[in-house]
């Protein structure tokens, strides 16, 4: 009894240490040998590049080759602005459940619950006749439209939760100034939920950003790749480059690693807030 | 949810002006496709695009037919076994992690934590690289490292072989999406009252018994929700099979799931012209899978659970 009591704390940073570890080494692997000529590759996977392995060739090929600039901007435009829609008209809807209490709210607060279930990628078939039949095939546009309707369910969901919990006096003190219900939405209430818009916002990012299936679907033309999908025509080109691929990965890889460094604080407390039970 | 305004009773314009947006979109791009699938998944389409109602043939031809019957029930239970690799290891890992992360006065427990989700946010496409990378016989690191543990015949090609190709592909996937159960199931802990855990202790428990008796059983719901969550993001898996095998999922289907299948179904493969209206019915069919599990979900195991809630 004695003796666990003290190899508990040792036992459970060993534990999670090694995870961390068995987490990381993978993509550390990756990207450090990125950075070496093809000999430095092969000949020792496992050192650190040193004066004589350090090699850039992949990033020039990668650069040379690849519209990565195209892909980037494509990536960050769907994401942006299917990110602003969902918010926006997530909070709005959320707002209307919440507040007001009208014939139906309730039925309709779960029919737009059904979507957080039901992958949306099951009515592909007739997503994609409707997105030729709209002429919107090879655009962005498509995918900021099936990219919106993905993200809506969840958000409305966690926002109505935590508009419910907003004491009333504010609003209620608000209309006996007059003021219209549509200043109250933007002034009063969008500012009160911004956490809850940041936890958001990450749960609905993510899966646009790292999604294969609808910009390989809808939108497959070298002018409207994604990050994702650009990577993965590019590795299926140039698989026996090893330089390209590792390049082409790190690239990949980097900018949401620092961003994740940046934001993983809010990023974690949303996801443990309990926002989501 | 809080108190309803009474004002609101009677129906108004700004209601409307609210709710419209998100209905439309939400209609017209998810909940009317979905349908439009499954009615869909009933007619026969020609060349042409003249489409005609067949009835349930689609369904019976996938189900009864000697060669799509072969192609489905295979993806159907390697399906499974993907979900099942899932739930018995993914979720029991996550489990464990979350469980030392939320041992009081932990030492950097945010690093770990912030650490080991790290692949998760990666996108599927990337690790699926980023392993076929680690594990390919031309590289050479794969064997370094199994060499550390005193294997010295080398790592096998396990990504290639029929017997192991799957199971590797699900510990891929294991090993980047640990950190989902693990936050669900870490925040579902951090609400459990101290008060309880702190007088167990008192009374001579220790830390591990007062997991197993007292936080265990509070945390039953976020273990079924996670459970769920599981099988349907697994059912619905596509992007890991397609970016490391391709829509083929070699070696000889063994790696096929129903995502690639629905994929192959749809838009065709090397002699076998595409099909939307048998894509359709693939897709109907994973839809009554999925729905299967939430239903369960929702209608026994949730039930159930909510008895023994605080």
């Amino acid at each position: 009894m004695k003796l666990s009591k003290r190899v508990g704390p040792l036992g459970v940073h060993a534990v999670l240490m090694c995870y961390t570890v068995i987490a990381l080494f993978p993509i550390y692997l990756v990207i450090m040998n990125s950075f070496k000529s093809k000999k430095g590759i092969f000949r020792d996977p496992l050192a650190f590049p040193t004066g004589t392995t350090f090699d850039l060739v992949g990033f020039e090929k990668v650069i040379a080759r690849s519209s990565f600039d195209v892909y980037f901007t494509n990536s960050i435009s769907v994401t942006v602005i299917s990110l602003v829609f969902v918010l926006l008209l997530g909070a709005m809807a959320a707002w209307a459940l919440a507040e007001y209490d009208f014939p139906g709210s309730d039925m309709m607060a779960l029919y737009l619950a059904i979507g957080i279930m039901i992958p949306i990628r099951l009515g592909s078939v007739s997503l994609l006749k409707m997105i030729v039949g709209m002429g919107l095939v090879n655009t962005l546009t498509a995918l900021v439209l099936v990219y919106t309707a993905q993200g809506l369910p969840l958000a409305i969901f966690i926002l109505r939760e935590f508009i419910a919990q907003i004491p009333n006096d504010l609003k209620e003190a608000a209309r006996c100034d007059g003021v219209s219900e549509y200043r109250i939405f933007w002034s009063i209430i969008l500012p009160l939920i911004r956490p809850a818009l940041a936890t958001v916002a990450v749960f609905t990012m993510i899966p646009i950003w790292n999604d294969l299936w609808f910009p390989l679907i809808l939108a497959p033309s070298q002018e409207t790749a994604t990050v994702t999908l650009g990577i993965q025509q590019f590795i299926g080109q140039y698989v026996t480059d090893w330089n390209a691929v590792l390049a082409s990965l790190t690239l990949a890889i980097v900018p949401i690693l620092i961003l994740y460094v940046i934001f993983s604080r809010q990023l974690i407390r949303g996801l443990t807030s309990g926002a989501v039970k | 949810m809080a108190l309803k305004n009474q004002r609101g009773s009677f129906f108004r314009t700004h209601i409307l002006v609210f709710l419209l947006p998100a209905a439309l979109i939400y209609t017209l791009f998810m909940i009317i496709p979905l349908i439009d699938t499954v009615r869909y998944s009933f007619y026969d389409e020609t060349a042409e695009g003249i489409t005609s109602f067949v009835g349930w043939d689609n369904y019976i031809l996938i189900l009864t037919d000697e060669r799509w019957w072969t192609d489905f029930s295979n993806a159907l239970e390697n399906n499974f076994i993907f979900f099942v690799i899932h739930m018995f290891v993914q979720n029991p890992i996550g489990l464990l992690l979350a469980a030392l992360l939320s041992l009081p006065r932990l030492k950097m427990a945010n690093s770990y934590r912030t650490l080991i989700f790290m692949p998760t946010m990666l996108s599927v496409v990337i690790i699926g690289f980023i392993w076929k990378l680690i594990l390919s016989p031309l590289w050479g690191v794969g064997d370094t490292l199994v060499g550390f543990v005193g294997m010295t015949d080398g790592l096998p090609a396990l990504l290639g072989e029929e017997s192991t190709a799957l199971i590797t592909l699900s510990f891929i996937s294991v090993w980047q999406f640990v950190g989902i159960p693990m936050m669900l199931i870490y925040a579902a802990l951090l609400n459990v009252p101290d008060d309880l855990v702190d007088a167990a202790i008192v009374d001579g428990a220790n830390q591990w018994t007062a997991f197993w008796r007292i936080k265990l059983p509070l945390i039953l719901p976020t273990i079924a929700m996670v459970s769920v969550l599981t099988f349907v993001a697994n059912f619905n898996a596509f992007d890991l099979i397609y970016a490391v095998k391709g829509a083929l999922a070699g070696p000889n289907f063994e790696t096929d799931i129903m995502g690639t299948m629905f994929y192959r179904t749809f838009f065709g493969y090397q002699l076998q012209p595409g099909s939307a209206t048998l894509g359709a019915t693939v897709a109907s069919l994973m839809f009554l899978v999925i729905l299967c599990g939430v239903m369960l979900y929702l209608f026994v195991i949730q039930r159930r659970l909510q008895r023994y809630q605080l």
